[in-house]
């Protein structure tokens, strides 16, 4: 098919990707708007576990955005072509997942209403008013960035603005990791830990996405990947996927390595208490097994292929969304220790293990973001020229040196 | 998905530079739609707060409000307290997982010796208060005279005060509210939790609900006064019993303090 008579069957395509999008996008509004109409009551929230599926959805997408920054700064920072060649998809990818992750984030406040006293009101102790800093600041640094790197004037600025684009990243996930570092009361929490592994998580977290977006990208092109690209970028993931297991290992060990917290690594990882059951499940089938060891076995294989990296890719997203449930939901079902060495019961299910189970809003809530990061997404690769330039001969034909 | 491959050179130079135009166009719109408003409520909030003497008008700095909790006082089952307070402020009487329960009893076992005991649970009130610190809009604060609040009216209802705070005290309100007490504003989606009955305090009142209640009872089991003062009956008790503040460890100096308890 030639290329002319391609273009109007892409524009019909392209214009259905984008109503999917909007569509998606506008249920998760609607159910947003429920959960305002009626409060977090249609929810499976409650006032043991505060913060629910939405959260998982937001944090995935947050981290995932800095870290698929990390392509563009492979490329800027370090010189890497095959990188360079990818930052612009990078940048963007990074807009649009911190829109949909903040986007969620808004939208489950109790007052959505009132996002604007969160900017115009700020407890700067407060690990949360230093984020609402971060997130914006990391939206006009890499909206610079990209700007050197798409007007010609300007490309002799974007080895500066990719440093500065890397630093703020990892301030930004040090935030983010911080949230529930910094929460001294909650036995999930409170490691100086979980800054470092949230910027190791979002290494592996935000390649996967990048990985799984280029796909996409290179087959609605009739591209294919070229082999010595696609090999050195599996190795990366598998090395990024291999770094948050050991990291991810270390928080729990250091868990069952204290007497004082030992019932709580015994609830999450073995499944102890009434109503543990599928934190077990979700962290070790969900994270280790098809998050973490399945992906490791596809990428170094000797010769990964393009499925195996897609496949590698969905499963890291995959195990992401299993270890953030059972960090952020099991780290609060597992009650809190107000009396050591206690018994406790009370109306207010004091010692007991919460039983949450999303309800309907909240996943049509999370998959809104989803939603709108894919809306930005099409859209922006649509509007400027974000297809990695490297590798293309002529349209129609095989890359050279692409995998079968 | 771009187009880069099918269009003539030309075209695209055109294109690009009218594309360019309008996104730049479309930037400048978005940020002033974007930034305008907030420059207004900043406006407004300074002119708010120049008219208004603060939040914490009102309160002594040389006063910390306190409870003490005798639990050998209090009786397994009686929730006495815990009706006064919900009377008070107007809450739910026959709480469900989602209602707001500023004061609970909890029934307390020892798991070494079995040594049970039952006692109120509510806000501690304490001189460094982890939601205070984590709140991102400073609604969560703490009066001079020790006593932690919820602004409601810059609540946005994040709940990571919820998170941080130790002792589960805090509630948030998942529907909305009906019949509210004109002293005691709620509101769907902020958070709240003990106000150590401030209204009453700032009318010059002498004791929270769930003290008068459990005294009139003749449980004696709560009594509330100033910590700071040498002479309060709390003080006093505070000097002559031992006592213990929840979760020490944490020094987070709670104004609650619980006499016959081993935690």
């Amino acid at each position: 098919m030639t290329a002319l008579a391609r273009a109007p069957r892409e524009a019909r395509d392209f214009w259905l990707l984008v109503l999917a999008g909007a569509l998606v996008t506008a249920v998760g509004l609607g159910a947003a708007h429920y959960m305002d109409v009626h409060g977090h009551v249609v929810t499976g929230m409650t006032n043991q576990v505060v913060w629910g599926l939405p959260h998982v959805f937001a944090i995935f997408m947050i981290v995932a955005a800095s870290g698929v920054l990390n392509v563009a700064s492979v490329g800027s920072v370090f010189g890497q072509t095959v990188y360079k060649r990818r930052a612009p998809l990078s940048g963007l990818l990074c807009l649009a997942l911190l829109a949909g992750g903040l986007m969620v984030l808004m939208l489950d406040l109790g007052r959505p209403d009132r996002i604007i006293v969160a900017a115009t009101h700020y407890n700067f102790k407060s690990v949360f008013a230093w984020n609402v800093f971060l997130y914006s600041g990391m939206v006009a640094i890499v909206a610079l960035y990209l700007w050197t790197m798409f007007e010609r004037r300007m490309n002799r600025w974007s080895r500066p603005a990719g440093i500065a684009a890397l630093v703020w990243r990892f301030v930004l996930t040090t935030g983010t990791g911080s949230i529930f570092g910094f929460l001294v009361a909650r036995q999930a929490y409170q490691s100086a830990l979980l800054a470092p592994l949230f910027i190791v998580l979002s290494f592996g977290w935000g390649l996967a996405v990048f990985l799984v977006v280029q796909a996409t990208m290179y087959a609605w092109n009739r591209q294919a990947l070229p082999a010595d690209i696609q090999r050195r970028m599996a190795r990366l993931l598998g090395v990024f996927v291999a770094a948050a297991l050991y990291l991810v290992a270390v928080y729990h060990l250091t868990n069952l390595y204290y007497a004082r917290q030992v019932d709580f690594a015994a609830f999450l990882l073995l499944g102890r208490g009434d109503g543990a059951g599928i934190f077990p499940w979700l962290f070790w089938g969900g994270y280790v097994l098809l998050g973490s060891v399945l992906p490791l076995v596809l990428v170094f294989r000797p010769q990964p292929g393009r499925r195996d990296l897609l496949a590698a890719a969905a499963l890291v997203v995959l195990g992401a969304f299993a270890w953030l449930f059972v960090f952020i939901i099991g780290g609060q079902a597992f009650p809190l220790e107000i009396l050591p060495g206690h018994a406790v019961s009370s109306s207010f299910g004091d010692g007991a293990i919460e039983r949450y189970v999303p309800r309907l809003p909240e996943w049509l809530l999370g998959l809104g973001g989803l939603g709108a990061a894919f809306l930005l997404t099409t859209v922006g690769v649509r509007v400027l020229d974000f297809m990695p330039a490297d590798d293309f001969p002529a349209a129609g034909q095989p890359a050279e040196g692409a995998a079968p | 998905m771009n187009e880069r491959a099918d269009r003539p050179g030309a075209d695209a130079g055109a294109a690009g530079s009218s594309r360019r135009g309008f996104l730049g166009v479309a930037a400048a719109g978005l940020a002033g739609v974007m930034v305008a408003p907030g420059i207004r409520l900043i406006e407004v909030a300074q002119a708010a707060t120049g008219a208004a003497a603060g939040p914490t008008a009102g309160a002594n700095p040389k006063v910390r409000w306190g409870l003490l909790i005798d639990t050998t006082k209090c009786a397994s089952g009686c929730t006495d307290c815990v009706d006064a307070c919900n009377t008070e402020n107007g809450l739910d009487p026959r709480p469900t997982p989602t209602s707001a329960q500023w004061i609970r009893k909890i029934e307390i076992k020892e798991l070494r010796t079995g040594r049970t005991s039952s006692a109120p649970m509510m806000c501690q009130h304490c001189a460094s208060p982890p939601c205070v610190d984590v709140c991102p809009t400073g609604a969560s604060f703490k009066r001079a005279d020790g006593i932690v609040l919820v602004d409601r009216h810059t609540c946005i209802g994040c709940r990571y005060c919820m998170m941080a705070c130790p002792y589960k005290a805090r509630s948030f309100v998942h529907e909305p509210l009906t019949d509210q007490k004109p002293d005691v504003p709620r509101g769907k989606g902020c958070v709240e939790s003990c106000t150590l009955c401030v209204h009453r305090i700032d009318a010059g009142g002498k004791t929270t609900a769930c003290a008068e209640a459990c005294t009139k009872a003749g449980h004696g089991a709560i009594v509330f006064g100033d910590l700071n003062d040498p002479a309060s009956e709390i003080s006093q008790r505070l000097r002559e019993v031992a006592s213990v503040q929840l979760r020490a460890d944490l020094r987070l100096d709670t104004g609650v303090r619980y006499q016959g308890l081993g935690a």
